[in-house]
């Protein structure tokens, strides 16, 4: 008798069909946060503060109740959705332009804060649903249609390390970056999500995830070049790893 | 018997799925979805499928939409 | 601060009695940002909010604030936020998206000098901020304008009111002279009967399927269903909500158009005029949307004249012009800022005017 060892996640709406480019790691990430959603069986219980980019889709995905938030503001609403409801489960999805450009006085204060919400960032270091500008996260040298030649940090300075960021923030309970290139680091994010939403069911504060992420589309590369570029290219920036964890023995 | 079950309409022939498999039984098939896709499909004569799910969490589409293993 | 529902009156600044109406109004939520002359607002509410153990936040700036407001009232909740002029700019996409949700928010404006900075005086330049909207799409605040420190108790509720049962975000207009004045007010129960919210909430998706708050509509035919609908909203609100107090208008030959602080003025010259032998009146809105178009009209096909009077470059003056229709002249008296004009100082311009 053959046990079934994967399925859609229960959390999702039983139609759901992503519209993603093909090879894009939100898919993933969308997916691995709605395992968690079960695992910890909050569904019933969630409310979503959705953002403004391909991220905005998850909405169309989870069978949750959420909030859309202008370009930059999810962790202000998450803010406002669980002062109101301090029982209920809340999280942010969003991007790094969401996240840690537009977004960024609201993601460190949420922070610093120690707001009881959780938070997922996708960094695949680019604006991608506007068609690949520079964004907050691109490398240094990193092509992009607005930075024709490349990030040169003279001309358009450097980009953010959003993880290490929000571990220095005391409010911050949980920070990691993790990446999705292969099926062991899917597993491992899959386990740091679980843990940021983990932190804010125990009340201990802000639960936060970058999460490395492919954006083959505007890269310009097929699926698994993309993969190859978060290895060999990203890692060495934005170097995985748990950058805070205040439930672990010092 | 351990296999998967693919959705076709789902998939996006992104392929990430085939280097995944550690036995080789995802290949591209000669058949396009409705998305203009050539999909890929799962041969598995000898039952070799481990069940191990690697190309489920790979894939970024959520096509293979279920594994069973044993 | 006194905090407890009275019969009894009490002396208590403008602002002072707004943050106490929103707490007897049963406002769940505060979260605001310092910007004077309302700061007294947020003050006050830092305090009893916790004290009761209700929601505040001390927000980053006026774009969080106004977007925490939107977060909590997602949830149903009662909930506002407070500022003023160019800090209120700064929440006008937040405006923008939670009349696109369809969410109750509360804002109290507090008006002072702009453009700008400006400076801290009383004024009522943002008479088209909140009336034409700031932000982006074809939407409507509800507008509600007080002109005495005990209406500022009762707009507030009010406000809560119409923002639920409309579920639309409505604002109280005020200025920095209501804000800083003190009179004696009386803090009645909250008269309104709660609104059911359970349809729409976001409550976590117990035994059903979830539910998206959103704005975003790819589809352009979505978005014509849905502002068609919207403004079937706003027609519902003119017919029921439109609110205004007349003085001597009856035989009025020339009509005063004032509202909020300046309005108290324009009441004693009103009064002044009358002494003199001047037939005049006046209508002062206290919803600024919905606004007294209809009555306008009326009054228009009996008076000769109508003046506006406010304190600014003349805003309110273009709405009491499209309401009368060019059937008789509508004038404009008014100061760019600052207090309003004396009574004597609006007598005598009448006077010229006539």
């Amino acid at each position: 008798m053959a046990t079934q060892v994967f399925k859609i996640p229960d959390s999702f709406k039983k139609d759901a069909k992503y519209s993603f480019c093909p090879g894009c790691d939100h898919g993933v990430a969308v997916r691995l946060v709605g395992e968690v959603l079960d695992e910890l069986g909050v569904r019933e219980n969630t409310i979503l503060a959705a953002s403004i980019g391909c991220s905005v889709t998850i909405y169309d995905f989870l069978n949750i109740d959420a909030i859309e938030a202008p370009h930059g503001r999810a962790m202000a609403e998450a803010t406002g959705v669980k002062r109101a409801r301090p029982d209920k489960f809340v999280f942010t999805y969003q991007g790094d332009g969401d996240f840690a450009s537009i977004g960024l006085a609201e993601s460190l204060n949420a922070a610093l804060r120690g707001e009881n919400i959780s938070a997922i960032c996708i960094n695949n270091t680019t604006y991608g649903m506007t068609g690949g500008q520079l964004g907050p996260t691109t490398l240094v040298g990193q092509v992009t249609t607005t930075s024709p030649t490349g990030r040169n940090v003279e001309y358009y300075g450097y980009p953010i390390k959003i993880a290490e960021h929000i571990a220095l923030c005391d409010g911050t309970a949980f920070s990691a970056r993790v990446s999705l290139d292969t099926v062991a680091n899917i597993k491992k994010a899959k386990q740091a999500i679980k843990k940021a939403f983990e932190v804010q069911i125990k009340g201990l504060g802000l639960g936060f995830v970058e999460i490395l992420s492919t954006c083959p589309t505007n890269w310009k590369m097929t699926p698994e070049q993309a993969h190859e570029r978060v290895r060999n290219e990203m890692m060495k920036t934005f170097v995985p790893g748990i950058y805070k964890d205040v439930t672990s023995a010092v | 018997m351990s296999h998967i079950v693919i959705d076709k309409n789902k998939c996006k022939a992104c392929y990430l799925c085939i280097k995944e498999c550690p036995k080789k039984l995802i290949k591209i098939s000669t058949e396009t979805n409705n998305l203009g896709n050539r999909v890929v499909e799962f041969d598995d004569p000898k039952n070799e499928c481990l069940g191990c799910a690697m190309c489920a969490t790979r894939c970024p589409d959520l096509a293979i939409t279920e594994v069973y293993r044993g | 601060m006194t905090q407890c529902m009275t019969d009894k009156k009490v002396l208590t600044k403008g602002n002072y009695a707004i943050a106490q109406a929103a707490i007897l109004a049963g406002c769940e939520c505060y979260f605001g940002y310092p910007i004077t002359p309302q700061s007294e607002i947020g003050e006050y509410m830092s305090g009893k909010m916790q004290e009761l153990n209700r929601g505040y936040v001390s927000a980053e700036s006026e774009l969080a604030a106004i977007n925490m407001v939107i977060g909590a009232c997602s949830t149903g909740a009662k909930a506002m936020t407070s500022s003023s002029s160019c800090a209120v700019s700064l929440m006008q996409e937040g405006l923008s998206y939670a009349t696109s949700d369809q969410l109750p928010v509360v804002l109290v404006s507090v008006m002072r000098g702009g453009p700008g900075l400006g400076n801290i005086y009383p004024s009522q330049g943002d008479y088209f901020q909140s009336t034409k909207g700031g932000g982006n799409g074809d939407y409507k605040l509800i507008v509600l304008a007080p002109s005495t420190v005990q209406e500022c108790v009762d707009l507030t509720y009010k406000a809560f009111y119409l923002a639920h049962k409309y579920r639309n975000p409505t604002v109280l207009l005020a200025d920095g002279l209501l804000g800083q004045m003190m009179e004696p007010v009386e803090f009645k129960e909250y008269p309104y009967p709660e609104i059911d919210n359970s349809i729409w909430a976001l409550t976590g998706a117990k035994g059903r399927d979830g539910r998206v708050i959103r704005s975003y509509a790819p589809l352009a035919e979505d978005q014509c269903v849905f502002l068609e609908k919207l403004y079937q909203k706003y027609k519902t609100i003119e017919e029921n909500e439109t609110e205004w107090e007349e003085i001597g208008t009856e035989d009025a030959d020339v009509i005063l158009v004032s509202f909020g602080s300046t309005s108290r003025n324009v009441k004693t010259a009103v009064k002044m005029c009358r002494e003199k032998g001047i037939k005049a009146g006046l209508l002062r809105p206290i919803t600024l949307y919905p606004f007294p178009n209809n009555r306008l009209k009326e009054l228009a096909k009996k008076a000769k004249k109508f003046i506006v009077v406010e304190v600014n470059m003349g805003q309110m003056v273009n709405d009491v012009k499209l309401a009368v229709n060019g059937e008789v002249p509508v004038e404009l008296i008014h100061k760019p800022v600052g207090a309003p004009p004396a009574p004597e100082e609006i007598l005598e311009k009448i006077e010229e005017l006539l």
